[in-house]
This record gives C-alpha cells, structure tokens and sequence, in this order.
C-alpha cells in the first residue's frame, strides 16, 4: 500500500507531541518501576513477593477487587437496562449520579464511607445488630471498591443495550418465546461480552485503588491490609525494591486488564453485529 | 418504526409490546437500581453535608478559619493550575492524531493513553520517588543542584499529571472521530490554514466535549489522593493538598473541619455531574 497523503495538517505535530509526552510523562516512569524491581534479580524478586504479608496483602486485593465486580456486573446491568429501557422519573437524575465515582475524590468518598459503615454509623449500627462487621473488615473494602467500580459496567453497557436490535427481540415473541425465554436466551447473550468487559474494568479499577479503602479497611497487616498500602509500607521504610516488586505485580494486571477488556470488545462488537 | 406485536393480554388492562417487560419485573428493576445506587451513593454524599453542618453554619466557616486548610486550598489551586492545562494540550493532539490519522500503531498508542487509568494511583506516585527522590535514578544529581521534586511542588504535579492524564483525549477521540472530518477538509480546501481550521472549524465542534474533559481533569487533579500522598511527605502548610489535609484533619478527630473542607469537593463533584448532563445533550447536537 502506497503512504496515504494526508490533507489534514498536524499529523507529525500532533503524534511527535503525543508520543513525547506519553514517554516522558508514563512511560518512562512506569519502566523505571520494572527496572528496580528486577535490579534486585530474579531470587529477591521471588523472596519478596513470597513473603506471607504480600501474599496476604495481594490475596485481599485481588480477592476484594473480584467480589466488588461481581457485586457491580448484577447491579450494573439492572441499573443499565433500567436506565436504557425504561422512563420514569428521576431516571435523568440517576443517569448523572452513576458517574459520581468518576468525579467524588476518593479521600472524600472513603471518609463518608467509613462514617456510614463505623459501628456507630447509620448502616454500620444496623449491620452490628446481625454481627456483621463491615467498617474495618474485608467487607468494608469490597463495599469501597464496588463503589468506585460501578460506573465502569454501567456506561460500558448503556450504548449496547440502546443499539441492541429490538427486531430479535419481537422474532423471538413471534416464535412463542415468552419475555423470559426471550431476555435470557437472546438479550443477555448479547449483553454477556460487554458486561464482561464492564466487569475487567471495574476490577481494574478497584484493585489498584487507595483512597476510598484505607479510611474503611482498617489497615492491619494479614488482615485489612491492601497492596497498594503495603506498597507505600515499603516506600517509607526506603525498601524501593520491596516497593517495586508488588507494584509490577500491579502494573502487569492493569497490562493484563487493557488487554482482555480490548478484547471482550471485539468480542461484543462481533456478536452484536456492530 | 418497528411493527408493534401485541402478545393476547391476560389480566391486564392494555396490551404491551412483545419487547417491554411487565409491569412487576419493570417496578422490581427499577427499585434495585434506585435502591443500590441511593444506598451506596446518595448516602455517602448525605453524609458528607450532615457531617460538615453538625455544628451549624458557624462551625462549618470556623473550619476554613485555618493556616493550614487555606495553605492547602492555595496549593491544590496551583497544582490544577499547572496540569489541566498540560493535560488539555495532550488530549487535543492525541485527539487529532487518532481520531484523524490512520497510522501504524494506532491502537497501540490509544491503549497507551488509557493504560494511566488502569494504573494504580500509588503506582503512580512510586514511579516518581524512584526516579527523584533522594535514593532514586536522579537523587543525587538533584541534591547536588538543590533542586527539590519530590515532597515538593514539582512532584505533586507531576503524579497529578500522570493519573488525570487520559480523562480529555478519552472524551474527545471517540467524539471527533464520530463528527468526522468532512468540515476541516473543506477548510483546507478552501484555503484555510491549519491554526485557522483548528480555531473556527474543530474547536466550535468539539467545545461542549472539551469543556467537559476540561472540567472532569480538574475534578479528579483537585481531588488526587493517593498518587499525591506518595510523593508530597504530607508536610503541613509546605507540601499538603485538599485531599491530603481531609485526611490529617479526619485522622486528628477534627470531624467537622474534615467533612466541612470535603464539602467542598463533593460540591465540585457535583457541579462536574450537572455539567456532564448539559454538555452530552450539547455534545450530541454539535
């Protein structure tokens, strides 16, 4: 193929800028992380991330991360549905609150957070009549963590569903499916793969988070102690290798969750139709 | 419009389409999405304002009679300052190229520019101190020119950079690849050059969705907690933003200054909220 002439100016402007700056500013940052934590070698590499304390921190992180994408795919797709398939009032005003997340400061949302879940909290004292423990414990970090993930599964679901072909839906009630047989084996195939991708984001998100957790989790090392505040641990205690090692653990997630999230949107591109 | 199917009604009084739900299933959805998103949005916000107005009016001002919680304001001020700027000139050339180019790469570059998003925000702040801080790559160089990054200025600025760093490129890219560029070649066409086409031509179509990128950096570079507490060695009335300062105020029992100062943010929070509203609608019709 021949160089397309372009007719549009900017093109070397614009990309020289864009890759300059990605460079400088991300990525040669992020491979200076990759460089200390391997600087060590492989054997310190290996030593630090078996230590109990960082597979119990990572174990958490990632464990919490799964249950809140979990909790937000559920949520996020009767929310999406409500919000793209039904009129009623107030839907304007929810439909604006789903980015709240996006534009809450986390320090902001975790001190709410823990003041609603505190034993002494509206809902924390409800929960400590039944003897559950949310404030200070795994299921106060899942709380945190579905709320800064939810938006991710809902805004990744809105378009699909507003585009999704209501002709399938009126051929499979012609046929004699009745609504039911109609949502779960039509409709939901449909929304499966981007609900999926909805769901990694969510995930990526909430696993690298920090602000919204560390007022609610309570912080104790084996116990409520997530990865990245282990990572800050090691920063104060100068353990730059330490520190870097469970942040390429990290980063080679987020790697891994651009990557499938591309994915799943081929995927849902393909069975959609779009 | 799609021929409307009525299925034989059973006990209701009009008929529905084959596509709508009944009625039960509708009222049951739309209560859990209301009832999910109240209980763990609308609650926290609730609790924010009942927080920061537990001791009236007077004791929501007194909280910003403060050395400190002016200093911080000031310096979280600046760092906006400083990066939304930086942040909107990236996007508006990350913008043009991917949304106007077809070049080898390309979709390599666009996973680039989100990958910041997906990177934890500690992360963000580490990379930093293992480049200047005092044992990093240019430690030693920067203390021998007594240049200060990290626990400083530069360094708080540069992990805000990096964790609001894809918020304008992601809303306009999808946004100006949609309009397309049928109006800027005909510029070009027509004689314009390339500042005249960019100011009279891309700019008014893109201005509701530049405002709202604009306006969403500079939500979340205010409100940049744990990038910031990474790098800024929390040294109060030097190196303590907004986020930072709730923070030490929530951590010294200081409830009400605490929730009065994150009022505030919660309050921007929600101007950016109302302000995504009106500019979509714009946004659409542009």
């Amino acid at each position: 193929m021949s160089r397309p002439r372009h007719i549009l100016p900017g093109f070397k402007l614009s990309l020289g800028f864009t890759i300059t700056y990605l460079s400088l500013l991300v990525l040669f940052p992020l491979s200076m992380l990759v460089w200390k934590a391997t600087s060590g070698g492989w054997e310190h590499m290996l030593a630090t991330l078996t230590q109990a304390r960082v597979i119990a921190s990572l174990k958490l992180s990632f464990g919490t991360a799964f249950t809140a994408a979990l909790v937000n795919g559920v949520f996020g797709l009767l929310t999406a549905w409500a919000l793209e398939r039904y009129n009623f009032p107030g839907r304007r005003l929810l439909d604006a609150m789903v980015d709240l997340p996006f534009a809450l400061p986390t320090a902001v949302a975790g001190i709410a957070l823990v003041t609603l879940y505190a034993p002494n909290g509206w809902i924390g004292a409800w929960l400590a009549q039944h003897d559950i423990k949310a404030a200070y414990a795994p299921l106060g970090i899942t709380i945190a963590l579905t709320f800064v993930g939810f938006p991710f599964v809902v805004r990744t679901l809105q378009p699909v569903i507003a585009d999704l072909s209501m002709d399938v839906e009126e051929a499979a009630a012609c046929l004699g499916a009745n609504r039911w047989q109609t949502l779960t084996r039509i409709v939901f195939p449909a929304l499966l793969p981007s609900m999926l991708a909805g769901m990694t984001l969510a995930f990526g998100r909430a696993v690298g988070e920090y602000g919204s957790v560390v007022f609610i989790s309570g912080n104790l090392p084996f116990k409520t102690e997530i990865a990245p505040l282990l990572i800050t641990m090691r920063l104060e205690e100068y353990d730059y290798s330490g520190a870097a090692t469970i942040g390429v653990v990290m980063l080679a997630a987020s790697f891994t969750i651009l990557v499938l999230s591309n994915l799943l949107a081929q995927w849902s591109r393909k069975r959609t139709g779009r | 419009m799609a021929a409307i199917i009525d299925i034989a009604p059973t006990n209701a009084s009009r008929p529905r389409k084959a596509t709508s739900d009944s009625l039960v299933s509708r009222v049951l959805i739309i209560g859990t999405a209301v009832g999910f998103m109240g209980l763990m949005f609308v609650l926290p916000l609730v609790v924010i304002f009942q927080e920061a107005f537990r001791k009236g009016w007077e004791g929501f001002v007194e909280a910003f009679d403060d050395r400190a919680t002016m200093h911080a304001i000031w310096l979280t001020l600046k760092v906006a300052a400083i990066t939304v700027p930086l942040n909107t000139l990236f996007g508006l050339a990350a913008a043009w190229c991917v949304s106007r180019f077809q070049f080898r790469g390309k979709r390599l570059l666009t996973s680039l520019i989100e990958l910041p998003l997906w990177v934890s925000p500690i992360i963000a702040g580490m990379v930093y101190v293992l480049l200047f801080g005092a044992q990093g790559l240019f430690g030693p160089a920067l203390k021998e020119h007594g240049i200060k990054i990290i626990f400083a200025l530069p360094g708080i600025v540069l992990s805000t950079i990096f964790v609001t760093f894809t918020f304008v490129a992601r809303i306009l890219a999808p946004q100006m690849e949609a309009q397309g560029q049928a109006e800027e070649e005909a510029a070009m066409t027509l004689g314009a050059n390339g500042f005249q086409m960019f100011w009279r031509v891309t700019l008014p179509k893109i201005k509701w969705g530049l405002l709202y990128g604009i306006i969403l950096c500079n939500a979340r570079s205010m409100g940049e907690f744990g990038a910031v507490s990474v790098v800024s060695g929390h040294i109060r009335n030097k190196t303590n933003t907004v986020p930072l300062h709730i923070e030490v105020l929530y951590n010294e029992y200081q409830f009400v200054p605490a929730f009065a100062v994150a009022s505030m943010l919660a309050l921007l929070a929600l101007v950016t909220l109302i302000l995504k509203t009106l500019t979509t609608t714009r946004r659409g019709a542009a």
